[in-house]
């Protein structure tokens, strides 16, 4: 899987390039509009990630770009002005996905994750990590290949840790994940917590191979055994 | 009191001590006028009189008024000498009237063929009560008139006059800064209410300006802090995979994640408000409330039951609403999750939706809140640092946006209510 990340802040390019390669993606930067043009009309991509907000031009142009070329690039758009236009306008040429700054890593691999998955095999929505396999359309979890019940905040929980094996999720993050933003975190930690309490004493009761670890007391990691 | 009726007041008191004042005068110059012709017309009969009585001696034995206007009487050579002439008021028996009625006398005296006579003229002369009541009562009249007069001077001409100063009070009155509201000054030829109108539209403008300027200042200076807390963020979500820490380590950089990820909640908050308040949510459209609500309710059904709570909702009307639907869902979302975070384990949130209103009551243990504070920003509802206080802000600012009416109650329950005013169901 081939990754074009599009971003003129450096540090920021850096931190999404080190954390998409620990997904073993094959990363590539441009930091400008043109380097990116350049880029896009040599190789394909599977994915685009594009800060629209570049120093040369708008980051939309790249888009509009990749339509008129009818390019299948998958474009997510990631933005500090995490603004409605541009959200529309964006999302209307074409773009699969609106990542507004700042984002969790956690998210970033899901979104990302979501974004291949959903254009690169049409309808076929099942990932498995050990005994466990999650069907993302009908929101089902099998382990061992029997149904096995958890409720709707828990299925948000655990599929989000499928798209971060072994990745370090963070109670933020989950939080985030689970409720959204602009709403009072007070309370959702805990909820988070006592969720994933709940995750791992249904994945222990029903012998599955993944466990959830606590990483420093600031969030976790799904792991095969 | 309006401005016509108070220069109305004054007028009406200055005319009353002025007419006063004048009538008086008036009065006595005119009283003293009368009595200066009355006097030379009895002088011109007396000499008349002393002129007859040198002719025929058979006037001077006229010594009743009679008929007459005259008497003359013999006096002693003695008191004529010590006699002065003199000109008095006297009353008179009057046929006509059947009363004694002032009279004015000139009494003298006048020698002839050796005799002194003393001779009386009168005249008939104004009745002064009766001329006091006339003047007063014309004066009544003039007074009435001019009052009525600058009643009505005032009610045309300087209402006209005024009117771009009251059209202009009726749309300062109405201006809302928020509402980013125009002001249209009306052309007039005066120039006091061209300098205010000028001054008025400078102050203003300057006040939108800079309104407008803080507003933008807020979004941007949110907007720019994003990508260093991402940077930041990410870099140490990025360490603490790739690194093994010491406890101490963990325990510092785990602080430092878990402020930064707090800032940037603040700051979500901080952007939203603006964003609210700039308008940019401007994709409207028709919303059934209720719908949102069970969808909330839904929504927090995990959490509920994490808390042992449940939510009863009671519906009796359906309202629909024209708004932006993301705003819609902040609104309830911030109001329920409110009330499930402040409620006590174990109670119910009743929700009930009718009367243009929908009402968001829990039970909690705490006491009443402080209303005056409770929708303004940064009031905490609770001391729990991860509360950004800003959630009911926020349900506040988007209540402004569509001018609902958000309002909290208490009796045993905290009640949230908020009432829609633009029903069009």
């Amino acid at each position: 899987m081939k990754i074009l990340i599009v971003e003129d802040e450096q540090e920021m390019l850096e931190n999404m390039k080190q954390g998409l390669q620990q997904e073993k993606f094959l990363v590539e930067t441009a930091a400008d509009y043109h380097s990116a043009l350049n880029k896009i009309g040599v190789y394909n991509y599977d994915c685009i990630l594009l800060d629209i907000t570049l120093p040369d031009e708008n980051g939309l142009e790249l888009l509009k770009y990749l339509k008129e070329k009818q390019l299948s690039d998958n474009v997510i758009i990631v933005s500090a002005k995490d603004s409605l236009d541009d959200k529309l306008t964006g999302l209307n040429l074409g773009a699969d996905d609106y990542l507004p700054k700042p984002f969790h890593m956690a998210e970033l691999t899901a979104r990302v994750k979501a974004v291949l998955r959903r254009n690169n095999f049409d309808g076929n929505n099942f990932v498995q990590i050990a005994n466990v396999k999650l069907d993302l359309e009908n929101r089902d979890v099998f382990i061992q290949d029997k149904p096995v019940e958890f409720n709707r905040k828990e299925f948000d929980i655990l599929s989000y840790f499928f798209s971060n094996k072994n990745r370090l999720v963070t109670k933020t993050a989950l939080a985030e994940r689970v409720w959204g933003d602009h709403i009072d975190q007070v309370d959702n930690f805990e909820f988070v917590y006592s969720q994933i309490k709940n995750l791992r004493k249904k994945l222990k009761q029903y012998k599955s191979e993944v466990e959830i670890k606590s990483v420093y007391g600031i969030g976790y990691r799904l792991s095969e055994k | 009191m309006k401005l016509l009726n108070y220069t109305t007041k004054y007028f009406a008191g200055i005319l009353f001590l002025l007419l006063t004042l004048w009538a008086v005068l008036f009065y006595f110059a005119m009283l003293d006028e009368i009595y200066d012709s009355m006097d030379d017309g009895l002088e011109n009969q007396k000499i008349l009189v002393i002129q007859r009585a040198a002719e025929n001696p058979v006037v001077l034995a006229k010594n009743e008024f009679g008929d007459g206007y005259y008497t003359i009487k013999k006096v002693r050579a003695r008191a004529a000498k010590n006699f002065k002439e003199s000109y008095r008021d006297t009353l008179m028996y009057m046929q006509n009237e059947e009363d004694f009625e002032p009279v004015r006398l000139l009494e003298t005296v006048f020698y002839q063929n050796g005799e002194y006579f003393k001779l009386k003229v009168i005249t008939s002369m104004v009745e002064e009560d009766d001329l006091v009541e006339d003047l007063l009562f014309s004066l009544l009249w003039l007074y009435f008139g001019l009052i009525v007069t600058i009643l009505i001077l005032n009610n045309i001409v300087l209402k006209k006059i005024w009117n771009p100063f009251y059209k202009l009070i009726d749309q300062l009155k109405n201006f809302n800064i928020e509402r980013s509201d125009k002001i249209a000054f009306e052309k007039t030829p005066i120039e006091e209410f061209h300098l205010l109108n000028k001054s008025i539209e400078r102050l203003l403008q300057k006040s939108v300006d800079s309104y407008v300027g803080q507003k933008q200042f807020i979004e941007n200076a949110s907007h720019e802090l994003q990508t260093p807390l991402a940077i930041s963020i990410n870099k140490l979500e990025l360490l603490f995979e790739k690194t093994e820490l010491e406890e101490e380590e963990i325990t510092i950089l785990a602080s430092v994640l878990n402020n930064l990820e707090r800032l940037t909640r603040f700051n979500k908050s901080l952007l939203l408000l603006s964003r609210i308040e700039n308008q940019q949510f401007a994709v409207e459209e028709k919303i059934l409330i209720n719908e949102v609500i069970f969808h909330l309710k839904d929504e927090f059904k995990d959490l509920l039951q994490h808390k042992g709570m449940e939510i009863q909702v009671n519906v009796s009307q359906a309202i629909y609403i024209k708004m932006n639907r993301d705003l819609a869902v902040i609104l309830f979302t911030n109001l329920l999750k409110n009330a499930i975070v402040h409620s006590d384990p174990n109670t119910n949130i009743e929700i009930e939706i009718g009367g243009n209103r929908v009402n968001i009551s829990n039970l909690s243990s705490k006491k009443k809140l402080d209303k005056k504070h409770l929708f303004s920003r940064f009031y905490k509802l609770s001391d729990n640092k991860n509360s950004s206080g800003l959630g009911v802000a926020i349900a506040k600012a988007i209540a402004d946006e569509y001018d609902f009416s958000i309002s909290y109650n208490f009796d045993d329950r905290h009640q949230f209510i908020v009432e829609f005013y633009d029903d069009k169901s």
